[in-house]
């Protein structure tokens, strides 16, 4: 039963993971330039490597004969526990630097708390990842500022970038019940806990990039529930073509 | 920065001859990956602990151990360890020096680092002409470690090992 909770949960974390390494991906070679390109795939990287850390630990707790690439590759839409966030399209780049900031500053939260877990393994994989997210945090901050303050028109778009994406924040810090049964235990994450200081250092960096924080207060959630927007479909296709073409094919 | 205890005197010789992929002039003991290396039951267990999470080359480096110790008569077993995790603090004086002959720019501490590739500071001295008068092109670079710099002065780019701690 515990063994089961903790399953769900490295999930829960892992596939963030997962499902943003993929939409970063899917710019290699399409970034605006050379270098945002590099950046974008080398963030990409880090966070697929993060990924197979997590999932060889959950294949390790089930128990079963499962590999870490049938976990990635071989699950339905419903059973990614990503957050809505994570899953939103490359609509522009505004968009993928917006997605980006506000997933950063979560992420970064979360394995500074995830630091203190009883789970060693988890410890692990935070302490190794928190290095490569502050990184990350200091590139996408950097582009919202340089793009808010920017000319009029990378202000209006990545304003509306924000506003569009912003329903999708409150998600982070909503709490299911494997999440309350791991924070018992002392593996998990009290992420309710995390929501005041997230708002206070996303509006720290929108107020420096001249921009406004939306006053919506009607947020989107269900991913952590299996239950996704129409993005991730079509991104499970691609991420899971190869392996559904060729089953058990291997590099 | 010294060698890592665990690692048996007999095996040092034998990991010095693997070395990363994308930086072939670079052992992995001077890039201090190796966390320990010694012998159990006649296997040779080696710890060896990632750069960066998704390092390609891990896997390539784990291959490569395994060979150059059976070439050397020995079985082995690779475990990829965790924690504690990789510090660029690891990396020997020895392998800072073969990184800047190979072209590299090898990692300032980091305060300088955070200076250079924050708020634009010319610190990295260009591994061709030495001068300092370099600029930071791209915060990401080729590899997950290097961030992209170009001299000022000589105008040659080239990539500078970015500090990890």
């Amino acid at each position: 039963m515990k063994n089961e909770k903790l399953y769900n949960y490295i999930l829960g974390i892992a596939d963030n993971n997962l499902i943003l390494g993929q939409r970063l991906g899917e710019l290699c070679g399409h970034g605006p330039n050379l270098e945002t390109d590099i950046a974008c795939t080398n963030i990409s990287l880090d966070l697929l490597g993060q990924v197979r850390s997590f999932y060889q630990y959950a294949t390790k707790v089930e128990g079963q004969d499962k590999t870490e690439d049938d976990v990635a590759m071989l699950r339905t839409e419903r059973e990614y526990l990503n957050v809505l966030l994570v899953e939103q399209p490359n609509t522009d780049f505004a968009y993928t630097i917006a997605r980006q900031f506000l997933f950063d500053v979560y992420h970064l939260l979360f394995l500074q708390e995830l630091q203190k877990s009883n789970d060693f393994t988890l410890v692990a994989i935070a302490n190794k990842s928190i290095k490569e997210v502050s990184y990350h945090l200091r590139f996408s901050s950097d582009w919202i500022k340089r793009l808010g303050d920017g000319t009029q028109t990378s202000h209006q778009k990545i304003q509306q970038a924000i506003d569009d994406l912003w329903t999708y924040t409150d998600e982070l810090f909503h709490q299911t019940e494997t999440d309350k049964i791991m924070v018992e235990h002392g593996i998990g994450v009290d992420v309710t806990k995390l929501r005041d200081t997230y708002y206070v250092q996303v509006g720290e960096v929108l107020a420096e990039a001249t921009l406004q924080v939306p006053e919506s207060k009607y947020f989107q959630k269900g991913g952590k529930h299996g239950i996704h927007t129409e993005h991730l479909g079509y991104l499970l296709s691609d991420l899971q073509y190869m392996q559904r073409t060729y089953p058990n094919m291997k590099w | 920065m010294m060698i890592a205890k665990n690692i048996d005197k007999r095996f040092i010789s034998i990991l010095e001859q693997v070395s990363d992929p994308e930086i072939p002039v670079l052992s992995i003991i001077d890039m201090g990956v190796v966390r320990s290396a010694v012998i159990v039951n006649d296997i040779v267990k080696v710890e060896i602990t990632p750069t960066y999470s998704g390092c390609p080359a891990m896997d390539v480096i784990g291959d490569d151990i395994q060979k150059a110790l059976k070439d050397a008569g020995y079985n082995s077993e690779i475990d990829l360890i965790l924690h504690p995790a990789w510090t660029t603090d690891w990396i020997t004086l020895r392998g800072r020096k073969a990184l800047e002959d190979y072209g590299i720019a090898a990692p300032l501490d980091a305060e300088a680092d955070k200076d250079v590739l924050l708020n634009q500071k010319r610190l990295v001295k260009c591994p061709q002409c030495k001068s300092t008068n370099t600029k930071l092109v791209s915060q990401f670079g080729s590899t997950a470690c290097k961030a992209q710099f170009q001299c000022e002065d000589c105008q040659e780019p080239f990539d500078y090992f970015k500090c990890l701690k």
